[in-house]
């Protein structure tokens, strides 16, 4: 018999935190605490040094000075009188808008681009082959510079649509591409825009609960309600409706006023002849002054010069005052505001919940509608030809990732081809595609940062280009910098985890 | 009766009829086209689509190209030859290819520096790419750093001679010392080393010839493609150990150093390079000893590898990851240490799956050396962005300059790829 003992208790010996496993580690990471410290503290050290030695110090004080600077695209008011904190933020919001614009186009590129790489259609499929490979080959600032040099040499000035044989005209007489940027109409909001609105959310509610009550049906019962068009009913009809009853229904149309001594009994196209030039006044932000611009623009020989006020008394105080030679009213203000004044017999209609304000060219440039500037959009369609490109390598991965056992076992069952896409290959195939996908998104985000590049206004053009370049404050404005792309990163990889969570395979 | 057929001759084929062809249009082109072009309505329709995208941009680009003109000296020149027709003025490539190559500061008399530097990457990286050649080739591949910074900075021979002196002198050491323990051999190298390269700086300091062989030429006057060329290959072969270092370190069960790996590996890849590069242009002179004056060249480099092997270290991750549990187990079981298994089980394993991964952040970064024009460096897109474009000759040669720039990015990037496919073809060993 022999007795099993412990062995005797072994007292620490300082050799064992070299020689035992059980402590080396704690030695090799105490020698790494200690190295990162004592790098850290040189670092540290050298900078102290340096700030002292050229006078500087670290503080974030010139964020709440005056920038001095413009910038040109401005989401909200910001003048050179604001501080470089507004600058930023105004970068900032140039950074997400361009983010958001491309996410959602290379979305739409790599989407179509991925399934066309699978099709059956030869020249199709190596057309896209051609796109993936000649957009992820060439870096994205190439392609940046590119698509900036089509938008500002390549494009007409605005002085080409002028004159009755103009060299260049708006593509389908309502958006102007010109190398100042792209001209688009505005949407004016006028009665009823609410209503509308509010009626399309709630289709959109309405189209969901329809379908989650057509699954619950399917699942609990076995009957199949179709689904296609009554979604497709539920979202357009009830809009279009209530569009209708406030474009055609109710209300009186705009009057439009001449000066007496002018005017007479002509209409808008005779008056606008004979004028020449019309100057028009007219209340800004209501729908009369979109209809009324868009019908003198219509009219043969016409250019249009524009005033705008605040409210229709002092559009008639101006209008009184000679100001203008034209006046557009909503009816129910004009009857007790205009005096004497002759009346076109011209009626321009009431002006629908929304109407669209149209570019046109006033003096060197275009005015009205919503200026997109040439920086933006080579920035924007850069970023998405680009990352769509990898993006269609991604979906085409997904789908091929799903084993063709998948569609067979499903053909097997009797699902005719559009169900087993949407009920057995798509399900899977997403889970593959939608992870690298938002990694995709990131990499957009940070190369959107490229825009130093182009001259777009965002946050590495202001904080990180004037603001830096103007304070010297190099330290402070590139870890703020940094600060606020790290906030994003994590931001979208947590998205991504939760999303990772939420779709894994359920395992034992 | 049996007269009837008395004069017809009893037939019975012998021979098997010849095959006749299938109907034609089951064969040759027309069932291509029908199966591959129109096999639907749709896929008709989109095969005409198709075709008239591509005629339209053959009609838009070949008269451009065809008519392009390659011998003019300025634009102004090129047009009035061309009198309004379309057509390209590749004069601006013939006149600049030197700046576009090799930047507009370095001498042009050592072109064939950079230029032999460049033919003899292929001879050093061949023994890496392709694993049938010759085992011994990887000497040259040893040497090539050091001839190829010779070639391209010149300077005192003894310079590059040194640092591989002291590179050997580690190696060698290491080799002695690492028998009994791995962390012995390498803290022995190191320290070979280091002293071999103190020395050795001294020496040419003392030595350095009044007329080198190869006189110098300063790292500021680097541009051009070669730039672009340069930054790649140093930060991505600089950036392989590091990644490795990096991944091992996030994989550690060693709470500190994992954090440190975490935390280094996250931040980088949440910044764009861009930022990276503002800190080694405006920020890390404030962080380096006072007095010390670091080429720009040198900071972009620092920053880049830094970009670089935080990318790396998550593909290697992901082969670290990706490789069975009992391998691991393995290694332990056979009683190696840590530094022996991952050097003996784990690496090799794990470094063949995330070769593609390893090429895609290669490719990825060379393209990205194209972002150092934006701190004023003047590598191929700074060159053209800048001294080129805004020469009087040649103001508004948009087109010619980007697509030349495109073409080379493109034939560099997609030969890499090319080869990345053929490695991951070659590599599938387990099944097929």
């Amino acid at each position: 018999m022999t007795t099993v003992t412990d062995p005797p208790a072994e007292s620490f010996r300082l050799s064992m935190l070299l020689n035992d496993t059980r402590y080396r580690s704690l030695t090799f990471q105490a020698i790494a605490l200690l190295c990162l410290i004592a790098f850290m503290a040189w670092l540290g050290w050298n900078l102290i040094q340096n700030l002292a030695a050229a006078g500087l110090d670290i503080s974030f004080g010139f964020l709440g000075e005056p920038s001095g600077y413009d910038i040109n695209q401005r989401p909200i008011p910001y003048d050179s009188q604001s501080s470089h904190m507004r600058a930023a933020i105004v970068g900032m919001l140039n950074t997400l808008i361009v983010a958001g614009l491309g996410c959602i186009t290379a979305t739409i590129f790599g989407v179509i681009a991925g399934v066309l790489r699978l099709s059956n259609n030869w020249i199709v499929r190596k057309l896209m082959a051609v796109y993936v490979e000649m957009f992820r080959n060439v870096p994205v600032l190439i392609w940046i510079l590119i698509i900036f040099s089509i938008m500002s040499v390549a494009l007409p000035a605005p002085s080409a649509f002028r004159g009755a044989e103009p060299d260049s005209s708006m593509l389908f007489g309502l958006i102007a591409l010109t190398n100042r940027g792209v001209y688009v109409p505005n949407a004016i909001p006028g009665a009823g825009a609410m209503v509308v609105t509010a009626v399309f959310l709630l289709s959109l509610v309405g189209v969901w609960a329809y379908r989650r009550y057509a699954t619950k049906k399917l699942y609990d019962t076995g009957q199949l309600l179709p689904m296609g068009w009554p979604s497709l009913v539920i979202l357009i009809v009830p809009t279009l409706l209530v569009w209708m009853f406030f474009t055609l229904g109710s209300g009186t149309p705009n009057r439009i006023y001449v000066p007496s001594d002018l005017g007479g009994d002509v209409s808008l196209e005779e008056y606008a002849a004979e004028q020449g030039t019309i100057n028009l006044c007219s209340v800004a932000g209501e729908p009369s002054m979109a209809v009324a611009k868009r019908r003198i623009l219509r009219a043969e020989g016409a250019t249009l010069r524009s005033e705008t006020y605040p409210n229709a008394q002092a559009a008639a105080k101006g209008f009184a005052d000679g100001n203008c030679d034209m006046l557009v009213l909503p009816e129910e203000a004009a009857a007790s505001l205009v005096g004497q004044s002759a009346e076109l017999t011209t009626h321009l209609r009431r002006g629908g919940p929304f109407e669209l304000e149209v570019p046109y060219l006033a003096g060197f440039n275009f005015t009205d509608g919503v200026q997109v500037r040439g920086s933006l959009i080579a920035l924007w369609f850069a970023l998405a030809v680009y990352t769509g490109a990898f993006i269609a390598e991604n979906v085409r991965a997904g789908i091929m990732a799903i084993s063709r056992g998948q569609s067979e076992a499903a053909a097997a069952l009797g699902l005719r081809p559009r169900r087993i896409m949407s009920l057995v290959i798509l399900p899977q195939a997403l889970r593959v595609i939608i992870p690298p996908v938002i990694s995709q998104y990131l990499n957009l985000t940070k190369n959107s940062s490229l825009a130093i590049a182009v001259g777009y206004m965002d946050l590495t053009g202001t904080l990180g280009g004037i603001t830096l370049n103007q304070t010297g404050r190099a330290i402070e404005s590139v870890f703020l910098l940094m600060l606020f792309y790290l906030a994003i990163s994590l931001a979208i990889s947590g998205v991504m985890n939760a999303y990772n969570n939420a779709v894994r395979l359920k395992e034992r | 009766m049996s007269d009837t057929h008395a004069q017809s001759v009893a037939f019975v084929r012998e021979t098997a009829i010849p095959a006749a062809p299938p109907p034609s249009r089951e064969r040759g082109p027309i069932k291509w086209m029908r199966d591959n072009l129109f096999s639907t309505w749709l896929n008709a329709l989109l095969t005409l689509a198709a075709i008239y995208l591509v005629y339209q941009l053959a009609v838009f680009a070949l008269p451009w190209i065809l008519n392009g003109l390659w011998t003019t000296s300025s634009l102004s020149e090129c047009r009035d030859i061309l009198q309004g027709e379309t057509g390209a003025c590749f004069a601006v490539l013939t006149e600049r290819w030197n700046q576009l190559l090799f930047g507009f500061k370095y001498p042009s008399a050592f072109y064939w520096r950079p230029g032999l530097a460049f033919i003899l990457l292929f001879i050093a990286a061949a023994p890496v790419l392709f694993f049938d050649l010759p085992r011994k080739m990887l000497l040259f591949t040893g040497l090539y750093p050091f001839l190829a910074y010779w070639l391209i900075w010149g300077g005192p021979l003894l310079a590059p001679l040194t640092a591989l002196i002291g590179v050997v002198a580690g190696y060698l050491v290491y080799a002695r010392f690492v028998k009994d323990n791995f962390a012995k051999g390498l803290a022995a190298g190191v320290v070979a080393a280091v002293v071999v390269w103190i020395a050795g700086g001294y020496l040419t300091e003392l030595l350095a010839p009044n007329r080198p062989i190869l006189p110098a030429v300063q790292s500021r006057d680097m541009g051009g493609f070669m730039l672009n060329l340069i930054l790649g290959t140093v930060c991505v072969s600089l950036s392989l150990p590091i990644g490795i270092c990096l991944a091992l370190g996030r994989q550690s069960n060693m709470p500190i150093i994992r954090i440190i790996c975490v935390v280094f590996i996250e931040f980088i890849r949440g910044v764009p390079l861009i930022t990276l590069l503002f800190v080694a242009n405006v920020v890390l002179a404030y962080f380096l000893p006072p007095g010390t004056n670091f080429d720009l060249i040198i900071r972009v480099i620092i920053m880049i590898t830094a970009f670089a092997s935080a990318y790396i270290a998550e593909v290697i991750r992901g082969g670290l990851a990706a490789l069975p549990k009992g391998q691991y187990e393995a290694g332990d079981s056979l009683g190696l240490d840590y530094p022996q298994a991952m050097r003996l089980i784990i690496l090799p394993q794990a470094l063949k799956i995330s070769i593609p991964g390893i090429v895609n952040v290669a490719v990825g970064l060379f393209k990205d050396t194209t972002l150092v024009s934006v701190i004023s460096m003047f590598d191929l897109v700074g060159m053209i962005r800048g001294p080129v474009l805004a020469s009087t000759e040649w103001n508004g040669v948009y087109w010619e300059l980007f697509s030349f720039a495109a073409l080379l990015f493109f034939v560099v990037c997609y030969g890499i790829s090319q080869y990345s496919q053929w490695l991951e073809r070659r590599l599938a060993t387990d099944h097929r």
